[in-house]
Protein backbone atom coordinates (compact mmCIF):
# COMPACT_ATOMS: atom_id res chain seq x y z
CA UNK A 1 0.00 0.00 0.00
CA UNK A 2 1.73 3.19 1.28
CA UNK A 3 5.21 3.70 0.63
CA UNK A 4 6.73 5.21 3.72
CA UNK A 5 4.62 5.59 6.53
CA UNK A 6 3.13 9.70 7.46
CA UNK A 7 4.20 11.40 11.19
CA UNK A 8 1.86 9.32 13.83
CA UNK A 9 1.99 9.41 17.34
CA UNK A 10 1.50 5.92 19.74
CA UNK A 11 -2.06 6.41 21.00
CA UNK A 12 -1.50 2.48 22.48
CA UNK A 13 1.22 0.62 23.68
CA UNK A 14 1.67 -2.88 22.86
CA UNK A 15 2.45 -3.77 26.70
CA UNK A 16 0.74 -1.97 29.63
CA UNK A 17 3.82 -0.51 31.51
CA UNK A 18 3.09 -2.52 34.57
CA UNK A 19 3.46 -6.19 32.74
CA UNK A 20 6.84 -7.25 31.49
CA UNK A 21 6.67 -9.24 28.78
CA UNK A 22 3.24 -9.99 26.33
CA UNK A 23 4.22 -13.99 26.32
CA UNK A 24 1.74 -16.60 28.07
CA UNK A 25 0.79 -19.96 27.97
CA UNK A 26 -3.17 -18.91 28.50
CA UNK A 27 -4.58 -20.66 25.83
CA UNK A 28 -5.97 -18.69 22.80
CA UNK A 29 -8.82 -16.31 22.80
CA UNK A 30 -8.32 -16.52 26.91
CA UNK A 31 -10.69 -13.38 28.22
CA UNK A 32 -8.01 -13.30 31.50
CA UNK A 33 -5.19 -11.74 29.65
CA UNK A 34 -7.50 -8.63 28.49
CA UNK A 35 -8.79 -8.02 31.76
CA UNK A 36 -5.20 -8.30 33.25
CA UNK A 37 -4.46 -5.21 30.74
CA UNK A 38 -7.54 -3.30 32.29
CA UNK A 39 -6.75 -3.37 35.49
CA UNK A 40 -3.05 -2.77 34.85
CA UNK A 41 -3.77 0.24 32.86
CA UNK A 42 -6.02 1.61 35.61
CA UNK A 43 -3.41 1.38 38.05
CA UNK A 44 -0.59 3.01 35.94
CA UNK A 45 -3.69 5.09 35.07
CA UNK A 46 -4.60 6.03 39.01
CA UNK A 47 -0.95 6.66 39.63
CA UNK A 48 -1.09 3.52 41.44
CA UNK A 49 2.28 1.88 39.95
CA UNK A 50 4.93 1.58 42.41
CA UNK A 51 2.12 2.08 45.75
CA UNK A 52 0.38 -1.55 44.98
CA UNK A 53 0.23 -4.71 46.60
CA UNK A 54 -1.77 -7.43 44.75
CA UNK A 55 -2.96 -10.76 46.32
CA UNK A 56 -3.24 -13.36 43.68
CA UNK A 57 -5.38 -16.55 43.80
CA UNK A 58 -5.24 -20.00 42.17
CA UNK A 59 -6.51 -20.14 38.11
CA UNK A 60 -4.77 -19.51 35.01
CA UNK A 61 -4.17 -15.68 35.45
CA UNK A 62 -1.60 -17.29 38.40
CA UNK A 63 0.63 -17.33 35.26
CA UNK A 64 0.81 -13.58 34.96
CA UNK A 65 2.37 -13.35 38.82
CA UNK A 66 5.70 -14.14 36.94
CA UNK A 67 5.35 -10.77 34.65
CA UNK A 68 3.62 -8.27 36.79
CA UNK A 69 5.59 -5.35 37.78
CA UNK A 70 3.53 -5.08 40.73
CA UNK A 71 4.47 -6.23 44.24
CA UNK A 72 2.11 -9.43 44.79
CA UNK A 73 1.80 -11.84 47.76
CA UNK A 74 0.68 -15.27 46.43
CA UNK A 75 -2.04 -16.86 48.95
CA UNK A 76 -3.85 -20.18 49.14
CA UNK A 77 -6.64 -21.00 46.98
CA UNK A 78 -9.94 -18.83 47.53
CA UNK A 79 -8.18 -17.26 50.90
CA UNK A 80 -7.18 -13.87 49.03
CA UNK A 81 -9.41 -11.26 50.72
CA UNK A 82 -8.42 -12.57 54.23
CA UNK A 83 -4.93 -12.03 53.02
CA UNK A 84 -5.36 -8.50 51.29
CA UNK A 85 -7.13 -7.90 54.30
CA UNK A 86 -3.80 -8.70 56.55
CA UNK A 87 -1.73 -6.34 54.26
CA UNK A 88 -4.02 -3.55 53.84
CA UNK A 89 -4.30 -3.18 57.72
CA UNK A 90 -0.36 -3.02 58.46
CA UNK A 91 0.26 -1.41 54.59
CA UNK A 92 -2.39 1.59 54.89
CA UNK A 93 -0.84 3.69 52.81
CA UNK A 94 -1.19 1.12 49.60
CA UNK A 95 -3.71 0.03 47.06
CA UNK A 96 -4.37 -3.34 47.79
CA UNK A 97 -6.32 -5.92 45.30
CA UNK A 98 -7.16 -9.47 44.98
CA UNK A 99 -7.13 -11.34 41.34
CA UNK A 100 -9.26 -13.97 41.50
CA UNK A 101 -11.31 -16.69 40.05
CA UNK A 102 -14.69 -17.92 40.00
CA UNK A 103 -13.33 -21.17 41.43
CA UNK A 104 -10.87 -19.48 43.64
CA UNK A 105 -13.61 -16.70 45.19
CA UNK A 106 -17.25 -18.61 45.04
CA UNK A 107 -16.28 -22.31 45.52
CA UNK A 108 -13.02 -22.56 47.27
CA UNK A 109 -13.20 -19.32 49.32
CA UNK A 110 -16.40 -18.16 49.39
CA UNK A 111 -16.51 -17.49 53.47
CA UNK A 112 -13.34 -15.43 53.15
CA UNK A 113 -14.65 -12.80 50.47
CA UNK A 114 -18.18 -13.00 52.10
CA UNK A 115 -16.81 -11.97 55.74
CA UNK A 116 -14.17 -9.41 53.69
CA UNK A 117 -17.37 -7.52 52.50
CA UNK A 118 -19.29 -7.41 55.28
CA UNK A 119 -16.32 -5.77 57.54
CA UNK A 120 -16.16 -3.25 54.48
CA UNK A 121 -12.60 -4.15 54.14
CA UNK A 122 -10.58 -1.43 52.22
CA UNK A 123 -9.55 -3.20 49.45
CA UNK A 124 -10.41 -3.99 45.67
CA UNK A 125 -11.24 -7.76 44.47
CA UNK A 126 -10.70 -8.77 41.35
CA UNK A 127 -12.95 -11.52 39.81
CA UNK A 128 -12.34 -13.48 37.14
CA UNK A 129 -15.45 -15.19 36.18
CA UNK A 130 -15.61 -17.73 33.20
CA UNK A 131 -17.84 -20.17 35.12
CA UNK A 132 -15.39 -23.12 34.87
CA UNK A 133 -12.51 -24.08 37.14
CA UNK A 134 -10.04 -23.30 33.74
CA UNK A 135 -7.23 -23.85 35.06
CA UNK A 136 -7.66 -27.72 36.17
CA UNK A 137 -9.54 -28.65 33.43
CA UNK A 138 -12.80 -27.16 32.77
CA UNK A 139 -15.05 -28.48 35.91
CA UNK A 140 -18.18 -26.76 36.59
CA UNK A 141 -17.95 -24.29 39.40
CA UNK A 142 -20.86 -22.26 41.77
CA UNK A 143 -20.71 -19.52 39.13
CA UNK A 144 -21.32 -22.07 36.09
CA UNK A 145 -25.33 -21.00 34.67
CA UNK A 146 -28.03 -23.46 34.57
CA UNK A 147 -27.81 -25.56 31.15
CA UNK A 148 -23.90 -25.20 30.49
CA UNK A 149 -21.58 -27.47 29.62
CA UNK A 150 -18.57 -28.32 31.47
CA UNK A 151 -16.23 -31.01 32.09
CA UNK A 152 -18.47 -32.12 35.10
CA UNK A 153 -22.08 -31.29 33.32
CA UNK A 154 -21.62 -32.55 29.72
CA UNK A 155 -25.77 -32.83 29.06
CA UNK A 156 -25.56 -28.97 30.88
CA UNK A 157 -25.68 -27.80 34.83
CA UNK A 158 -29.09 -29.62 35.67
CA UNK A 159 -30.07 -27.63 39.42
CA UNK A 160 -32.39 -31.19 40.13
CA UNK A 161 -28.56 -32.57 40.54
CA UNK A 162 -25.77 -29.67 40.47
CA UNK A 163 -28.47 -27.05 42.49
CA UNK A 164 -28.34 -23.06 40.94
CA UNK A 165 -25.67 -20.80 40.29
CA UNK A 166 -24.59 -18.48 43.00
CA UNK A 167 -24.68 -15.04 41.63
CA UNK A 168 -21.80 -13.41 43.41
CA UNK A 169 -21.79 -9.90 42.54
CA UNK A 170 -25.39 -9.46 43.68
CA UNK A 171 -24.37 -11.26 46.39
CA UNK A 172 -21.74 -8.89 48.06
CA UNK A 173 -23.98 -6.23 46.59
CA UNK A 174 -26.36 -7.02 49.42
CA UNK A 175 -23.46 -6.43 52.32
CA UNK A 176 -23.69 -2.94 53.95
CA UNK A 177 -19.96 -2.94 53.81
CA UNK A 178 -19.41 -3.64 50.57
CA UNK A 179 -19.35 0.17 48.97
CA UNK A 180 -18.88 -0.41 45.27
CA UNK A 181 -19.70 -3.41 43.19
CA UNK A 182 -19.78 -3.60 39.50
CA UNK A 183 -19.69 -6.25 37.00
CA UNK A 184 -18.20 -5.98 33.32
CA UNK A 185 -16.79 -8.29 30.74
CA UNK A 186 -14.18 -8.50 28.04
CA UNK A 187 -16.82 -9.60 25.19
CA UNK A 188 -15.96 -7.13 23.04
CA UNK A 189 -14.04 -3.44 22.78
CA UNK A 190 -17.06 -1.44 23.78
CA UNK A 191 -17.10 -3.61 27.27
CA UNK A 192 -13.52 -3.31 27.64
CA UNK A 193 -14.10 0.14 27.95
CA UNK A 194 -16.87 0.43 30.17
CA UNK A 195 -14.93 -1.87 32.57
CA UNK A 196 -11.84 0.31 32.58
CA UNK A 197 -14.19 2.58 33.94
CA UNK A 198 -15.71 0.46 36.64
CA UNK A 199 -12.33 -0.74 37.17
CA UNK A 200 -11.47 3.23 38.34
CA UNK A 201 -14.29 2.99 40.43
CA UNK A 202 -13.67 0.25 42.27
CA UNK A 203 -10.05 1.55 42.94
CA UNK A 204 -11.62 5.01 43.59
CA UNK A 205 -13.39 3.87 46.32
CA UNK A 206 -10.75 2.21 48.16
CA UNK A 207 -8.67 5.68 47.38
CA UNK A 208 -11.32 7.00 49.42
CA UNK A 209 -11.89 4.94 51.69
CA UNK A 210 -15.02 4.22 51.35
CA UNK A 211 -15.05 0.46 52.38
CA UNK A 212 -14.99 -2.67 50.31
CA UNK A 213 -15.20 -2.78 46.75
CA UNK A 214 -15.59 -6.02 43.81
CA UNK A 215 -15.17 -5.53 40.39
CA UNK A 216 -16.27 -8.45 38.39
CA UNK A 217 -15.29 -9.26 34.57
CA UNK A 218 -16.45 -11.84 32.55
CA UNK A 219 -14.22 -13.70 30.91
CA UNK A 220 -13.82 -16.22 28.00
CA UNK A 221 -12.53 -19.68 28.35
CA UNK A 222 -13.34 -21.41 24.53
CA UNK A 223 -11.21 -24.47 26.03
CA UNK A 224 -13.66 -25.00 28.80
CA UNK A 225 -16.95 -23.72 26.90
CA UNK A 226 -15.96 -26.68 23.52
CA UNK A 227 -16.58 -23.65 21.39
CA UNK A 228 -13.79 -21.67 19.00
CA UNK A 229 -12.24 -19.05 20.25
CA UNK A 230 -14.09 -17.00 17.75
CA UNK A 231 -17.21 -17.51 19.05
CA UNK A 232 -16.30 -17.07 22.80
CA UNK A 233 -17.57 -13.45 23.01
CA UNK A 234 -21.27 -14.56 21.49
CA UNK A 235 -21.04 -17.76 23.96
CA UNK A 236 -20.63 -15.77 26.35
CA UNK A 237 -23.16 -12.93 26.19
CA UNK A 238 -26.07 -15.96 25.82
CA UNK A 239 -24.87 -18.02 28.65
CA UNK A 240 -23.18 -16.52 31.75
CA UNK A 241 -24.08 -12.87 31.04
CA UNK A 242 -27.53 -13.44 31.10
CA UNK A 243 -27.28 -14.69 34.67
CA UNK A 244 -24.74 -12.58 35.43
CA UNK A 245 -25.50 -9.29 34.27
CA UNK A 246 -23.11 -6.50 33.40
CA UNK A 247 -23.47 -3.03 35.23
CA UNK A 248 -23.40 -1.13 38.58
CA UNK A 249 -24.03 -3.42 41.47
CA UNK A 250 -23.47 -0.79 44.02
CA UNK A 251 -22.23 2.51 44.29
CA UNK A 252 -21.62 5.55 46.85
CA UNK A 253 -19.36 7.18 43.52
CA UNK A 254 -20.90 9.34 41.51
CA UNK A 255 -22.76 7.93 38.04
CA UNK B 1 -9.86 -2.94 -12.71
CA UNK B 2 -11.47 0.12 -10.67
CA UNK B 3 -10.01 1.96 -7.63
CA UNK B 4 -11.18 4.07 -4.99
CA UNK B 5 -10.02 6.39 -2.34
CA UNK B 6 -10.07 5.11 1.23
CA UNK B 7 -9.04 7.70 4.05
CA UNK B 8 -6.29 6.36 6.31
CA UNK B 9 -6.06 7.84 10.01
CA UNK B 10 -3.78 5.62 11.66
CA UNK B 11 -1.87 2.19 11.66
CA UNK B 12 -1.09 -0.65 13.86
CA UNK B 13 2.12 -2.53 14.44
CA UNK B 14 1.16 -6.44 14.69
CA UNK B 15 3.35 -9.12 16.40
CA UNK B 16 2.51 -11.56 14.02
CA UNK B 17 4.74 -14.04 16.18
CA UNK B 18 3.32 -14.27 19.08
CA UNK B 19 -0.11 -13.97 17.72
CA UNK B 20 -2.25 -17.07 18.45
CA UNK B 21 -4.92 -16.59 16.11
CA UNK B 22 -7.89 -16.30 18.13
CA UNK B 23 -9.76 -13.95 15.86
CA UNK B 24 -11.11 -11.81 18.38
CA UNK B 25 -9.20 -8.70 16.95
CA UNK B 26 -11.50 -9.52 13.68
CA UNK B 27 -14.61 -8.17 14.33
CA UNK B 28 -13.29 -5.58 16.74
CA UNK B 29 -12.36 -3.59 14.00
CA UNK B 30 -15.04 -1.22 12.95
CA UNK B 31 -13.92 -0.33 9.47
CA UNK B 32 -13.21 -4.10 8.71
CA UNK B 33 -9.47 -3.66 7.77
CA UNK B 34 -8.11 -6.86 9.66
CA UNK B 35 -8.52 -9.53 7.45
CA UNK B 36 -6.51 -13.21 9.01
CA UNK B 37 -4.03 -14.31 6.88
CA UNK B 38 -3.90 -17.32 4.80
CA UNK B 39 -0.11 -18.27 5.36
CA UNK B 40 0.56 -19.34 9.30
CA UNK B 41 3.47 -18.03 11.79
CA UNK B 42 5.96 -20.32 12.83
CA UNK B 43 3.58 -21.63 15.44
CA UNK B 44 1.65 -22.36 12.98
CA UNK B 45 -1.30 -19.95 13.67
CA UNK B 46 -2.92 -17.25 11.26
CA UNK B 47 -2.46 -14.00 11.85
CA UNK B 48 -4.07 -10.33 11.48
CA UNK B 49 -2.88 -8.13 8.36
CA UNK B 50 -3.95 -5.04 8.27
CA UNK B 51 -5.96 -3.19 4.84
CA UNK B 52 -6.16 0.30 4.22
CA UNK B 53 -8.52 2.25 6.53
CA UNK B 54 -7.36 1.79 9.60
CA UNK B 55 -8.44 4.72 12.49
CA UNK B 56 -6.33 4.16 14.94
CA UNK B 57 -9.05 3.25 17.84
CA UNK B 58 -6.89 0.99 19.57
CA UNK B 59 -10.19 -1.56 19.63
CA UNK B 60 -8.00 -4.61 18.66
CA UNK B 61 -5.26 -3.73 21.24
CA UNK B 62 -8.22 -3.69 23.55
CA UNK B 63 -9.66 -7.84 22.84
CA UNK B 64 -6.30 -9.08 21.89
CA UNK B 65 -5.58 -11.63 24.74
CA UNK B 66 -1.67 -12.26 23.38
CA UNK B 67 -0.86 -8.56 23.58
CA UNK B 68 0.13 -8.43 19.55
CA UNK B 69 -0.93 -4.49 18.97
CA UNK B 70 0.50 -1.47 18.90
CA UNK B 71 -1.23 1.53 17.51
CA UNK B 72 -0.28 4.87 15.77
CA UNK B 73 -2.50 7.33 15.13
CA UNK B 74 -1.70 9.81 12.00
CA UNK B 75 -1.29 13.68 12.56
CA UNK B 76 -2.92 14.21 9.47
CA UNK B 77 -5.02 11.72 7.45
CA UNK B 78 -3.94 10.60 4.75
CA UNK B 79 -5.63 9.46 1.39
CA UNK B 80 -4.74 5.47 -0.44
CA UNK B 81 -5.75 4.52 -3.89
CA UNK B 82 -7.07 0.89 -3.76
CA UNK B 83 -7.94 -1.33 -5.83
CA UNK B 84 -12.04 -2.67 -5.49
CA UNK B 85 -12.78 -6.00 -4.71
CA UNK B 86 -15.13 -6.34 -7.60
C1 LIG C 1 -6.60 -25.99 48.10
C2 LIG C 1 -6.54 -26.27 46.64
N1 LIG C 1 -7.51 -26.98 46.05
C3 LIG C 1 -7.48 -27.23 44.71
C4 LIG C 1 -6.45 -26.74 43.94
C5 LIG C 1 -6.44 -27.01 42.46
N2 LIG C 1 -6.77 -25.87 41.63
C6 LIG C 1 -5.82 -25.11 41.05
S1 LIG C 1 -6.42 -23.95 40.01
C7 LIG C 1 -8.00 -24.47 40.31
C8 LIG C 1 -9.16 -23.87 39.57
C9 LIG C 1 -9.22 -22.40 39.62
O1 LIG C 1 -10.39 -21.96 39.01
P1 LIG C 1 -10.71 -20.42 38.88
O2 LIG C 1 -10.38 -19.73 40.16
O3 LIG C 1 -12.09 -20.27 38.37
O4 LIG C 1 -9.64 -19.90 37.82
P2 LIG C 1 -9.54 -20.15 36.24
O5 LIG C 1 -8.51 -21.20 36.06
O6 LIG C 1 -10.88 -20.52 35.72
O7 LIG C 1 -9.06 -18.84 35.71
C10 LIG C 1 -8.04 -25.52 41.22
C11 LIG C 1 -9.25 -26.20 41.69
C12 LIG C 1 -5.44 -25.99 44.58
N3 LIG C 1 -4.42 -25.45 43.89
N4 LIG C 1 -5.49 -25.78 45.92
S1 LIG D 1 -8.46 -22.93 30.32
FE1 LIG D 1 -9.85 -21.21 29.97
S2 LIG D 1 -9.27 -19.67 31.51
FE2 LIG D 1 -7.58 -21.14 31.37
S3 LIG D 1 -6.16 -20.26 29.86
FE3 LIG D 1 -7.52 -21.66 28.76
S4 LIG D 1 -9.18 -20.34 28.01
FE4 LIG D 1 -8.14 -19.19 29.66
S1 LIG E 1 -6.78 0.53 15.43
FE1 LIG E 1 -9.00 0.32 15.06
S2 LIG E 1 -9.23 0.64 12.87
FE2 LIG E 1 -7.03 0.23 13.23
S3 LIG E 1 -6.82 -1.99 12.90
FE3 LIG E 1 -7.18 -1.66 15.10
S4 LIG E 1 -9.41 -1.88 15.33
FE4 LIG E 1 -9.03 -1.57 13.14
S1 LIG F 1 -6.77 -10.96 18.85
FE1 LIG F 1 -4.53 -11.07 19.01
S2 LIG F 1 -4.06 -13.26 19.23
FE2 LIG F 1 -6.16 -13.11 18.49
S3 LIG F 1 -5.98 -13.25 16.23
FE3 LIG F 1 -5.98 -11.07 16.75
S4 LIG F 1 -3.78 -10.57 16.95
FE4 LIG F 1 -3.94 -12.80 17.04
MG1 LIG G 1 -12.75 -19.79 36.47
Amino acid sequence: MTVEEPAMHPVGDKLPSLLQSGEHDLCPGCGEPVAIRILLETLAELGLSTSTIGVVGIGCYTAFARTLDVDLVQALHGRAPSVATGVKRMQPTKAVFTLQGDGDMVNEGLQEVLHTAARGENVTCVLLNNGVFGETGGHMTATSVLGQRTKTSLDGRDPDYHGYPIVIGDLLAQLDGAAYIARGSVQNAGAVARTKRMMHKAFETQLAGEGFSMIEVLTMCPTGWFVPTAEGPGYMGETLGQVHVMGELKTRRPK
Amino acid sequence: MTSHMVTVRGTVHIDTEGCKGCELCIPACRPAVLVMSTDVNDTGYRYPELLPGCTGCRACLDVCPDFCFEVFKYEHPVEVQVESAR
